[in-house]
């Protein structure tokens, strides 16, 4: 859909009301997450409260998905100066280590469970499920439009637009948006047990 | 009216000083119209979607009154057999052996719950909130469309499909959810709790869910749109104050259903996966359930975090048109421009740290009630400011006495009334003998019910001519509004009387308490003005429908002599809005009799010093 049919005069905006659009949609996704982690925290105080350590696996996903979104930036970068092989390079290799940190979150999920907390038992394990589980099902979307970006990077013929700017400058701001959230739900996890 | 060839300084004003976004440019036929799917259904015109939302919301609205009829009919009449609805209601009338019809205690339940969920939520978010600010943000701040007309497609489709999954929950065998319309775990969460509480509140949950897409997604866009694609000239302090308004209900929007949604989810799993959230030490059956660790009133504060800013959801937009009503047919500058717009802004903050005076007598700490019952009651402070301006905005004013300005004064008499219970029972220590009684019911049915409607309906006479390029019918418009001002109050005041008695709400029937049974007749009476109130509604949507198609026409671009860019548009704008050029924005919206001149719109230029805006 063309949003930006509401071209000013002088060509000038101040912002790309799509990606202002992104930012308001992500202001909604801090308070739902916002939402699990104070109930986290309320509930919590109540007592009855499983403490577990995190599995290692997710301080690898951890950082796989900061790498991720240092590539990404660095493609980015290398769409604006016009390093189309770079560019493709990146992209490629950010929606890998995309895929890569979801597996990792299933597989930290594995060993949780493993080790004995499953979802049901207590609510400190419920949680932990339902808050990683919600950030998971937002990633499936990053890697979704990142996928895109990817197909379409190796699909259409690569010259610099600003409309095509504007659209990989929301994906990466998106991304960056899932990984400092992850950050915080990681610090989050770890220092409220 | 111009003459053909002869152009109006309106229309030589827009050409000279509007600008020229190259809209009509690239315009290769009109894709928007292409066909009668594209126009009348998938359209991603804000007019259309408008009208969608409006009439969806309509639909609901008697589906929801009507619910309301039935279980009056059991409150006010029950001894009366109901064995005439049978042929609608089938098996939730149970007729014994002598004829008797009795409605089904389980089905009251879930009429009371339904007419809550459906007025609340599809009729006075989606059918207020969604109607107007679709069709007056792009229209007042000078905008083509939304800034993403797709998006803006997908809300009204969300909530339309919200409707179909609750409207088929109505006949499910086993009813709809029948817990209330807070949806309180554990009648909630365990589907043996109570008949409605199986699929009828997995659809519920469905259904609200779908919903809550609805209102994030138009929510991106209101916002969006108005920040970003207001016209020239026109600064946030220019914009006139339903924008204001659909700006700040669509931040409450946005910050709040999202919590409601992590509610929900939490409860979907609870119900679904085995996991305890709001469960701890619960019997049912006489079993007891090994679910334990959890707490409801989790769930309450999940809720209420939405709930609160919820009913400024609903009321916030109500108060934007009534002001722009009131304005513009009082021929008076709105009183207090900036103290209107603070007061919306205030409201809107205040509205998230005030939810945990829903519970009160829910079992949290006393001295946390405290800091809620401050900050409740100061909410009565911006409130007051709006009253008061609404009230000198109309004082002194050549005012016009048509239905739209009649409903808006109803809809300020209805807001002062409702409002002053609110600070009874923002009370803690008051709330121990009010809470879950009808003084409640009466308190937030006349503050954010009838208000509310009243704001839509003043909304709707107002912009009829913008929507269909025809006016309603003035006489049933005022048989309508006199109808609904007296009856509203007939049947809402008397139950202030039945709250401070100790009645309490969603009672079923009050045969066996003997401290209630001298209301008997009030009851009654209640009834009798809720049915006379239904059928003057019916009234209205005669007149909606009859004028769409044979109302008197719309012959001037601007009936009203209003001074907002909507009333710049051809009487029937086409999309895109302006044939031609965006006007061009030059002074706030409220010139009405300044300098000697009954109204000055806002595209005019200021003269040579003038003093412009407020």
């Amino acid at each position: 859909m063309e949003a930006t049919i509401f071209r000013r005069e002088d060509g000038s905006r101040k912002l790309n009301p799509q990606l202002f659009a992104l930012w308001v949609g992500m202001a909604s996704m801090i308070m739902l997450f916002g939402a699990f982690t104070s109930a986290y925290i309320v509930k919590q105080g109540a007592g009855n409260w499983l403490q577990f350590p995190m599995p290692w696996v997710f301080f690898v996903s951890t950082a796989v998905i900061v790498v991720s979104s240092i590539t990404l930036h660095m493609a980015y970068n290398a769409f604006k100066t016009q390093q189309w092989s770079r560019y493709k390079a990146l992209v490629l290799t950010s929606t890998f280590l995309g895929i890569a940190f979801m597996v990792l979150q299933y597989e930290g999920w594995l060993d949780l469970y493993a080790s004995g907390v499953d979802l049901r038992a207590n609510v400190g394990g419920s949680f932990f499920y339902l808050i990683t589980g919600a950030h998971a099902a937002h990633v499936l979307g990053g890697i979704t439009v990142l996928a895109i970006t990817c197909l379409l990077a190796f699909t259409l013929p690569l010259k610099y637009a600003e409309s095509r700017r504007n659209k990989i400058e929301m994906v990466l701001h998106f991304w960056h948006f899932l990984g400092g959230l992850w950050i915080y739900l990681f610090v989050f996890l770890n220092v409220i047990r | 009216m111009a003459e053909v060839g002869v152009k109006t300084r309106e229309e030589i004003l827009i050409e000279e000083q509007g600008f020229n976004d190259h809209f009509h440019d690239h315009h290769h036929g009109d894709k928007y119209k292409s066909g009668f799917l594209n126009h009348y259904v998938f359209s991603m015109d804000h007019k259309v979607i408008a009208r969608q939302f409006l009439i969806t919301g309509i639909v609901w609205a008697v589906i929801g009154a009507a619910m309301s009829i039935v279980f009056r009919l059991q409150l006010g009449f029950p001894e009366e057999s109901l064995a005439w609805l049978k042929p609608i209601l089938g098996k939730w009338i149970v007729v014994d052996a002598e004829g008797v019809g009795k409605l089904a205690p389980e089905f009251y339940y879930a009429l009371v719950t339904m007419h809550g969920t459906i007025i609340v939520f599809f009729v006075l978010t989606a059918g207020l909130s969604g109607t107007f600010s679709n069709l007056l943000i792009p229209l007042q701040i000078g905008a083509r469309d939304m800034a993403s007309p797709f998006l803006n497609m997908l809300s009204y489709w969300f909530f339309f499909l919200a409707g179909v999954v609750m409207f088929y929950s109505l006949f499910l065998s086993t009813g709809p959810f029948s817990g209330g319309w807070v949806a309180y775990p554990p009648l909630s969460a365990l589907p043996q709790a109570s008949s409605g509480s199986g699929t009828g509140m997995t659809l519920w949950l469905v259904s609200l869910t779908l919903f809550v897409v609805s209102v994030l997604l138009g929510g991106i866009n209101y916002i969006t749109t108005i920040l970003n694609l207001r016209t020239k000239g026109m600064s946030m302090w220019r914009l006139p104050l339903p924008i204001w308004a659909f700006f700040v209900t669509a931040i409450l929007g946005l910050l709040s259903f999202p919590v409601l949604a992590s509610g929900f989810f939490m409860l979907i799993f609870d119900r679904s996966l085995g996991t305890s959230f709001y469960l701890s030490d619960i019997f049912i059956g006489g079993q007891a359930l090994d679910r334990v660790g959890g707490s409801p009133i989790l769930f309450q504060h999940l809720f209420w975090f939405l709930g609160h800013p919820e009913v400024y959801i609903i009321i916030l937009p109500a108060m934007g048109i009534v002001s722009e009503v009131l304005s513009v047919h009082s021929r008076k500058p709105i009183f207090g421009y900036r103290a209107m717009v603070y007061s919306i802004m205030a409201i809107g903050f205040l509205s998230f740290i005030v939810w945990a005076h829903h519970m009160f007598m829910a079992g949290v700490n006393p001295f946390i009630s405290n800091f809620f019952v401050v900050f409740t009651l100061i909410i009565a402070v911006p409130s007051a400011v709006k009253v008061f301006n609404w009230i000198t905005t109309l004082y002194g004013g050549s005012i016009r006495l048509n239905s739209a300005s009649l409903f808006a004064i109803g809809f300020v008499s209805m807001f002062i009334s409702g409002g002053l219970t609110g600070i009874f029972l923002g009370n803690s220590a008051i709330d121990i003998q009010m809470h879950d009684t009808y003084f409640v019911v009466a308190h937030f049915h006349i503050v954010m019910g009838v208000a509310a409607f009243f704001g839509m309906f003043a909304g709707v006479y107002h912009w009829f001519p913008k929507m269909y390029q025809r006016y309603m019918n003035e006489t049933l418009g005022k048989i309508h509004f006199w109808g609904t001002m007296i009856l509203a109050y007939a049947i809402f005041w008397p139950m202030h009387y039945l709250g401070m008695a100790g009645v309490p709400r969603r009672y079923y029937s009050f045969d066996t308490f003997d401290a209630f049974k001298h209301f008997a007749e009030m009851n009654k009476f209640i009834t009798i003005a809720a049915i006379l109130s239904f059928v003057i509604q019916l009234l209205f949507i005669v007149n909606f429908f009859y004028s769409i198609w044979k109302g008197k026409k719309v012959t001037k671009k601007n009936p009203y002599d209003a001074n907002t860019l909507e009333w710049t548009t051809p009487i029937e704008p086409l999309h895109g809005n302006w044939p031609g050029n965006i006007p061009a924005v030059n002074r706030w919206a409220y010139d009405y009799n300044k300098d000697e001149r009954e109204f000055v719109p806002q595209y005019e230029p200021l003269k040579e010093g003038e003093v412009g805006d407020h």
